[in-house]
């Protein structure tokens, strides 16, 4: 069996522990993410113009600022109005809320490229509204949208790093304590690079897969 | 409230002189980008195999590590390991630019994928050299093509850009955090720095807009994909 | 298949139509009806009503005045269920066919029959072979929209809305965006719809299917059915109606394909 020096041995158990984290913050994150981005991006594509503009305001904030400065915000910013909270949390609103905005976009793309002539096809066969929505609207946007909200969580996965600037130990985390510790930076964060590597490229797999298990002449990407 | 305002007041001018530190970071970054994006896309696109394999790892890797760890690996790493002394503005720039570098070779890689055949068999039916082809036919639709996609590169960079004060590059955020660590005014600062970031988004990409508008041939016109 | 011997009720009948849109008005109070078995033929310059009233018949676009009644019975517009039925009945063919992009041929036509009739799924897969088959679509089953030419899609749609065993079936210029070598085949279809004795209402430009398919004709102009009768009283060389002189343009531009 082989066996590992105190420091790979260390640094292995450290950045396990930090990946439990990191998987603990991005598969909430991811599903909150595409959930809100699923009621904002249907807002923004077929609400009232007022709420439209909400959705905008919202998508345009998010999207504009980096998600750092959100972070701090809420982590660090939100006591001086008397609000606490746990690294974990903010991170995880931080996640949602900086993620929702970019998928609300993939998906208002998606069900405005749906022509007119889908819904009257529907309707002129005695669809109602909630018929179509579910046998012809749905099917088509989920595939329209798929390729972007999954690449958006494939970004999610390396932007949960952030969740070490607010403290929250996930593997960015973990391995900094003892890249510092050792001062060992270079293994430290190859390491670490590979941990990221395989978290991605099995989402870019899983993704794939998907992608062609819902394929459709006609709805390729480009 | 007036101490929230004083502080933010105070600290502006101060902000705004590391917004020139994350503009030189930005700019730096996309130039870098630019130029390793576009000699990866034609080495992806013409290049023999084994460049083809080099730069596909190279795009793998720097689109699949986050910015963090990356600034991580190479500041504190892998530079002092190689003995590359530079200052922290400078490596932030580096490690941004190659990261954009692999994404922009991505996009330069779609450009020039979709562009019809006929362009090169055109080329070459002139007589002109592959390497003049690239250069002059191929090349100038495929950048124009990419503007959008290069635009939104700029945006993600800029906001990427907000990390570089991990390693103690003075620029927008690692400003914020030190008034506020002063101040015990995070709130205002952070908002304030947002603010700028917000502004810096979008006056960037109303400049590439602009850019794209200037450059723009007459029925050539792609679609902007959002 | 003659006026004259029309039955006592209409099976869709529309009185008084009329439709505007921001503020302009597209129909101006038309009213048509159509007894079993008729074919009438909507003809009249672009922008002059015959879309919206094609769409208003089945209630695609609610008529701002106006009734329409399905054998008989007066549809309530305000009633969901009611608008629901009536398009069940009344089948629509489209000028861009709006097929489902995302099912094949065959689910195209079973999912009306599912989801709306609630038959089951083997039920509906059999009857939609049927259809496709009369429609010479057999073979292409299994292939989705982008991998069908104009011509087919426009068959699938046909077969699609046969499926629903329509009262009345309305075409919206059904051959207008197909290439010109694949119009044929569509006609083929519709023809072969009318010798079985289906009732049709179209909109066309098609000069072939004018002349020969239609019990009447309506020409329709800024909102108004201006003209109607049968073509033999329309259609007469030198009679001096719009229609005539619609027609005698069409075939112009057809270069002499078919006759008024």
């Amino acid at each position: 069996m082989l066996t590992l020096s105190p420091f790979y041995h260390d640094l292995l158990s450290a950045l396990n522990q930090g990946l439990l984290m990191s998987v603990a913050l991005i598969v909430p994150s991811a599903c909150g993410g595409v959930l809100i981005g699923i009621v904002a991006g249907t807002i923004r594509a077929f609400g009232q113009p007022w709420m439209r503009k909400i959705g905008d305001f919202y998508a345009a904030l998010f999207r504009g600022t980096p998600l750092v400065v959100q972070l701090f915000i809420l982590y660090f910013g939100l006591p001086n109005l008397g609000i606490y909270l746990s690294p974990y949390s903010a991170a995880v609103i931080g996640f949602i809320l900086c993620s929702a905005a970019y998928q609300s976009e993939y998906i208002r793309g998606a069900l405005l490229s749906i022509k007119k002539g889908q819904y009257l096809g529907a309707q002129a066969l005695g669809f109602s509204t909630r018929q179509t929505l579910q046998s012809i609207i749905v099917p088509q946007a989920i595939r329209r949208a798929l390729h972007g909200c999954g690449n958006e969580i494939i970004y999610l996965i390396k932007y949960s790093s952030l969740a070490y600037i607010v403290t929250c130990m996930e593997l960015t985390g973990e391995g900094k304590t003892i890249a510092t510790e050792y001062f060992r930076f270079t293994e430290v964060f190859a390491v670490i690079a590979v941990y990221y590597l395989i978290l991605v490229s099995l989402a870019m797999l899983a993704l794939k897969k998907i992608e062609k298990l819902l394929y459709i002449p006609g709805f390729g990407r480009n | 409230m007036q101490a929230q305002l004083n502080a933010v007041l105070d600290a502006f001018p101060y902000l705004l002189f590391g917004a020139i530190n994350t503009g030189l970071i930005v700019i730096a970054a996309m130039f870098i980008g630019l130029f390793i994006g576009v000699l990866a896309a034609v080495g992806l696109v013409y290049g023999p195999r084994w460049l083809k394999w080099a730069l596909t790892a190279y795009l793998w890797f720097f689109r699949g590590v986050p910015i963090l760890a990356l600034l991580f690996l190479f500041y504190f790493g892998l530079f002092p390991h190689l003995n590359i002394q530079i200052p922290a503005l400078a490596a932030v720039a580096a490690v941004l630019g190659l990261t954009t570098g692999a994404y922009q070779a991505n996009i330069f890689r779609g450009a020039i994928m979709s562009l019809p055949q006929g362009q090169f068999r055109a080329a070459s039916a002139l007589g002109m050299s592959e390497a003049a082809a690239i250069r002059s036919i191929i090349l100038p639709q495929a950048l124009r093509i990419s503007i959008p996609a290069w635009s939104n590169e700029y945006s993600i960079i800029l906001k990427d850009s907000a990390l570089a004060f991990v390693i103690g590059a003075p620029e927008i955020m690692a400003r914020a955090q030190f008034v506020a660590s002063r101040t015990y005014q995070h709130l205002p600062l952070y908002l304030a720095a947002g603010l700028l970031y917000f502004f810096l988004t979008w006056a960037g990409v109303t400049a590439l807009r602009k850019l794209e508008h200037k450059v723009r041939i007459p029925g050539y016109t792609e679609e902007e994909k959002s | 298949m003659n006026n004259a011997a029309a039955p006592t009720v209409p099976i869709l009948q529309a009185e008084n139509l009329s439709k505007s849109f921001s503020g302009q008005r597209i129909l101006k109070g038309v009213s048509v009806g159509l007894g079993r078995g008729e074919i009438k033929i909507l003809i009249g310059p672009s922008g002059g009503g015959k879309s919206t009233l094609l769409q208003c018949l089945n209630c695609l676009v609610l008529p701002d005045e106006g009734s329409i009644s399905l054998s008989g019975q007066v549809i309530d517009l305000h009633d969901k269920k009611n608008l629901y039925q009536l398009r069940q009945q009344v089948g629509m063919i489209f000028q861009d066919f709006n097929l489902f992009d995302h099912l094949n041929a065959l689910d195209n036509i079973t999912i009306a029959l599912r989801k709306v009739r609630k038959i089951s799924r083997s039920q509906a897969q059999e009857r939609a072979m049927l259809e496709l088959e009369q429609v010479g679509l057999g073979n292409k089953a299994e292939l989705y929209p982008a991998q069908l030419s104009g011509g087919q899609k426009q068959r699938v749609a046909i077969a699609r809305a046969l499926a629903m065993d329509p009262q009345v079936l309305l075409l919206d210029e059904p051959t207008s965006a197909l290439d010109p070598e694949l119009i044929g085949e569509v006609i083929a279809v519709i023809r072969t719809l009318a010798g079985k004795g289906m009732t049709m209402l179209m909109a066309t430009h098609q000069i072939s299917l004018i002349s020969n398919l239609a019990d009447e004709i309506l020409f329709m102009e800024a909102g108004v059915i201006v003209e109607q009768g049968e073509p033999a009283q329309l259609l007469c060389p030198g009679c001096g109606s719009k229609s005539v002189g619609f027609c005698e343009r069409l075939s112009e531009i057809a270069d002499g394909d078919g006759t008024c």
